[in-house]
């Protein structure tokens, strides 16, 4: 089979579970509904050959409803075409089916995820935090989370403290202006 | 600046004697022999092995022996961005080094948080550990830690040792002496 006939098969498959199709630069993204998700990957794992799941990602789309979205990123070996796995996940259910029976490497992404944006996922073997300490209270890629984070106190474990913003927050601003109005080196501290 | 000097020899006495301070003796003998305890934990690691290697060869200061077992340790050197993670992962280490011990902290990260203004980087090892002496630089070079444990070698050369860590001996020696 080659590219677009595997995609073919998929989207023959499973027609209305595909909420939205985009084409971007020869990759294919796909949106499915979470409950699909392990029903969809398998199947993609098994039967058309993508044996390798190079990401797992969640984005914060704070505001909206539903909140969050996790893109799962496959790749097939034989074929060498990518395939993106999209699903949103509202804050009130917070939790997604695991993956990682299916890609082992999934293990450690969605504990990174749980650490960094609290979403859970349900089937987990070793659901813990991967960077923060277990007993941090924040998810701190979460939007309304401040860069310069928020005091915490775990004895003997360990302790956090807000860091100092003076000049801050030390971010570029998104636009097409110049380097000079992007950079935040080129920004005056009192804005 | 006052010269130091730690010993005088006296010619008229024949052989091998030299008078000085007990303090004093202490002091020569502890500052060249140092050994680090490499708490290397980022890219000023890197140039703390280039500072052990044969180019800048910190053994011409008699801190060669890296160890890395911190009961073996007299200084350690806090190498790299200290997140709070790691951050009381260290302090225990720190705490396991024997009396008398001294602190480096190198670079930018481990002094202030160097340019980490974030939520899981300590803002200063000192918030932590009594740190004697502060190395600038994003890594520092190798030079600049040399010249660091030159400082602390100072540093330690006018300490009040025995006071410090034999207070009631010294007590006694005075009284006894008076």
């Amino acid at each position: 089979m080659t590219g677009p006939e595997v995609l073919n098969s998929l989207s023959g498959l499973f027609g209305a579970k595909l909420l939205a199709q985009s084409e971007f630069r020869g990759e294919t993204t796909y949106t499915i509904r979470a409950a699909d998700l392990r029903e969809v990957a398998q199947f993609c794992r098994d039967d058309i050959s993508f044996d390798y799941l190079i990401d797992i990602t969640s984005v914060d789309n704070f505001g909206e409803e539903p909140r969050f979205e996790i893109v799962y990123e496959l790749y097939s070996m034989t074929l060498a075409i990518h395939l993106r796995l999209k699903l949103q996940v509202s804050e009130d259910a917070g939790a997604v089916d695991t993956v990682s029976d299916i890609w082992p490497t999934a293990n450690w992404h969605e504990r990174e995820i749980f650490d960094m944006m609290g979403i859970k996922f349900t089937g987990h073997p070793d659901l813990r935090r991967i960077l923060m300490w277990d007993g941090y209270p924040y998810f701190p890629l979460r939007k309304e989370f401040p860069l310069e984070g928020l005091p915490s106190e775990m004895p003997d474990v360990a302790f956090c403290e807000a860091a100092p913003m003076e000049g801050g927050p030390f971010v570029t601003r998104p636009s097409t202006a110049t380097t000079k109005d992007r950079e935040p080196r080129a920004r005056p501290p009192e804005l | 600046m006052r010269e130091i000097r730690p010993a005088a020899y006296d010619s008229k006495i024949e052989g091998n004697i030299i008078f000085t301070r007990l303090d004093a003796a202490l002091n020569w003998v502890r500052k060249n022999s140092l050994w680090p305890m490499p708490m290397g934990l980022a890219c000023c690691a890197i140039e703390l092995m280039a500072t052990a290697a044969s180019r800048f060869d910190i053994a011409r200061f008699g801190a060669e022996v890296m160890r890395f077992s911190p009961r073996q340790c007299d200084v350690m050197i806090v190498a790299g961005t200290v997140t709070y993670k790691m951050a009381l992962a260290v302090k225990r280490i720190y705490e396991q080094m024997p009396e008398p011990k001294w602190v480096i902290a190198m670079g930018a990260c481990a002094s202030t948080g160097g340019m980490y203004r974030s939520y899981a980087v300590l803002q200063g090892i000192d918030q932590l550990l009594p740190v004697d002496v502060y190395v600038s630089g994003c890594p520092p070079r190798p030079e600049a830690l040399l010249e660091g444990l030159m400082k602390l070698q100072e540093k330690i050369s006018g300490e009040p040792s025995l006071r410090l860590q034999k207070p009631a001996l010294a007590k006694r020696l005075s009284e006894a002496l008076v």
